[in-house]
């Protein structure tokens, strides 16, 4: 173990958008929110998690190359690029999931507080627990709503007072509770897509991560549960760092503070492709002025 | 754009004559003939065997012991009570067992391990062992260490053996079919791998392994062959009372009866098997039930 402690306190209050409509998000349209916060982006913010060269492998196949990278506090880290670019893979390595193929494998350092979350004292049970998921197809438990958010406290072992409160705040952040409040003991699977997938993001919210992966949370789903998403992603960066994987360019421009830009290389030989970071800069700055000639070809739809 | 006026001008086929030519006819002729042949074949059987047993379906097949003497009023009391037991044990020791095999194989096991192909492939073929060779094992292993063999408990040990590699392929089967999303869904939580077996994998596995272990215990039911070596095969005419009494069960009573020259002994034999039918009828409908009113869509 490191010395490290981990502070509860927040970060830099100036790093997030602290305007006074911040709390009644309804009433802001996502635009301003989130050209407000840009407006307070720090140049170099507190990072909650560095990725220090990393390289990730399954068997001898080197599926990203050397990323260096760190997430602010409190900020919205978009990971984007074409397929096959290896975000997918570096998100799954952020939380120790890739632990689960036998295969995979990763070099260099992920830091989550400045500790190594690959150090061998590291118990990646707790790892998951604090860096939370959320995945690209809603994936509820067969369970009920009421039990898919209890499930994470209860398996935990989170000492909570009363865990109705808990359920009903995740399910209330999660901007879900509304639609669910009168059928909490009815089966996850009657939901919508859309709501389905806010039923997973308030079921990771409920185990109280301070990190919230989320790998292409929105391809599943149609325009309007898609905004209600991002709506969403935008209220949580209030008191999660979040890092989204997406597909869509827009989604990155509308609702990340920053953006990483990914792109893959064949090996001339094999063929195999290979992720490796192009770019990494403030969203504004990664779709008006980017410095790098790939990442304009990518966002101006020249390519992938 | 010349091209494309052309190709659509070109008419749509005539629908042709299809399955209405003679080969066609006579194919399907045949099919039919095989499924009507395999029918007729299960339903004379069966109405034969009703038949002669009819008049022996009464409560002294039910409540009375065999009879070397009057067969008339002969009855398979300790047969079922064995069966039953029997099946009972069977069940206790086969399908912890093999429930926990099929989690270790399917969740734990890294299948990279040469151990761990080694049991795997075993598994497949221990399933299409002759049934006698887990009687002649079970047999072999009781005389080595001093047990009768002739007991309710060397009976059980030997189906459970037999329905063991069923149970342990259905089970993981069953956890197979619980979709990759459920567990990391669980485990992006914080849930540990046995957290995530317990609480996820197993719980929705359950009406494959209950389908898969009940069919097994089916199996189980109607064999014979192992138990003519486990003491089956004797003259029972009392309640087997605990895992070491001497026991016979149904299709042993059942082959028993039939190779007794008097009709009487003919007729109990029939209405033991229509017994036997039902049971298993039962079970199967059981195994059905389950597996369509519990199985999940994903």
């Amino acid at each position: 173990m490191t010395s490290h402690t981990y502070s509860t306190a927040k970060p830099d209050e100036a790093a997030a958008p602290d305007s006074p409509e911040s709390g009644q998000l309804d009433a802001t349209p996502l635009v301003e929110v989130v050209r407000e916060a840009r407006r307070h982006l720090p140049l170099d913010p507190m990072k909650i998690m560095e990725c220090n060269d990393v390289d990730v492998y399954y068997g001898a196949f080197r599926a990203v190359t050397s990323v260096s990278l760190g997430f602010g506090y409190n900020e919205i880290t978009a990971l984007i690029g074409p397929s096959g670019c290896g975000k997918s893979t570096l998100l799954r390595s952020l939380n120790r999931m890739n632990d689960l193929i036998d295969s995979a494998r990763v070099e260099g350092e992920v830091t989550f507080h400045g500790q190594s979350i690959y150090a061998k004292d590291v118990d990646p049970i707790e790892v998951r627990r604090r860096i939370g998921m959320v995945f690209q197809k809603p994936n509820p438990f067969p369970k009920s709503i009421y039990d898919n958010v209890a499930y994470g406290p209860r398996v935990t072992g989170m000492k909570v007072e009363s865990m109705d409160d808990v359920v009903e705040e995740a399910l209330t952040r999660a901007a879900l509770w509304d639609e669910v409040k009168d059928k909490l003991k009815q089966s996850a699977f009657g939901l919508s897509g859309g709501q389905q997938q806010r039923l997973c993001i308030a079921r990771t919210i409920a185990v109280r991560p301070e990190v919230i992966l989320m790998d292409e949370p929105c391809s599943a789903l149609d325009p309007i549960a898609t905004s209600r998403i991002e709506d969403l992603m935008v209220e949580l960066r209030q008191d999660y760092s979040i890092i989204i994987v997406t597909h869509n360019m827009q989604q990155a421009a509308r609702v990340a503070d920053r953006t990483a830009f990914f792109t893959a290389l064949a090996d001339e030989g094999t063929g195999d492709r290979t992720g490796l970071l192009v770019e990494f800069d403030l969203t504004t700055k990664i779709f008006s002025a980017p410095s790098d000639e790939r990442t304009e070809n990518y966002i101006s739809g020249r390519f992938g | 754009m010349a091209s494309l006026g052309s190709l659509a001008t070109v008419p749509l086929k005539a629908k042709r004559e299809g399955d209405k030519n003679a080969k066609s006819i006579v194919f399907v002729g045949l099919l039919w003939f095989a499924v009507l042949f395999a029918v007729l074949c299960l339903a004379v059987l069966l109405i034969d065997t009703f038949l002669d047993g009819r008049t022996r379906l009464d409560g002294n097949l039910f409540t009375r012991y065999t009879s070397e003497v009057i067969p008339e009023t002969a009855g398979a009391r300790a047969a079922i009570l064995g069966s039953a037991l029997v099946i009972v044990l069977t069940a206790a020791m086969a399908i912890p067992l093999g429930v926990a095999a099929g989690i270790y194989l399917e969740e734990f096991a890294d299948s990279r391990r040469w151990y761990n192909r080694i049991i795997e492939v075993n598994l497949t073929n221990l399933a299409a062992v002759p049934a006698i060779v887990y009687g002649m094992l079970t047999a072999g292993v009781a005389l080595s260490i001093g047990l009768p063999r002739r007991i309710v408990l060397c009976g059980a040990i030997a189906l459970a053996l037999l329905i063991l590699p069923v149970i342990i392929l259905t089970t993981r089967e069953a956890i197979r079919a619980v979709p990759q999303e459920i567990r990391q869904g669980s485990l992006a939580l914080g849930a540990t791998p046995l957290q995530t077996v317990w609480r996820q994998t197993l719980p929705s596995a359950v009406p494959g392994i209950a389908t898969g272990s009940i069919l097994a215990l089916s199996r189980a039911l109607g064999e014979a062959a192992p138990l003519l070596l486990l003491g089956g095969l004797v003259f029972v005419n009392y309640d087997p009372n605990g895992l070491f009494s001497g026991y016979t069960v149904l299709p042993i009573q059942i082959f028993n009866w039939a190779q007794q020259s008097q009709l009487a002994f003919q007729q109990v034999a029939s209405a033991a098997i229509m017994l036997m039918l039902v049971l298993l009828l039962i079970m199967n409908t059981l195994a059905i039930i389950i597996r369509n009113r519990y199985q999940k869509r994903w």
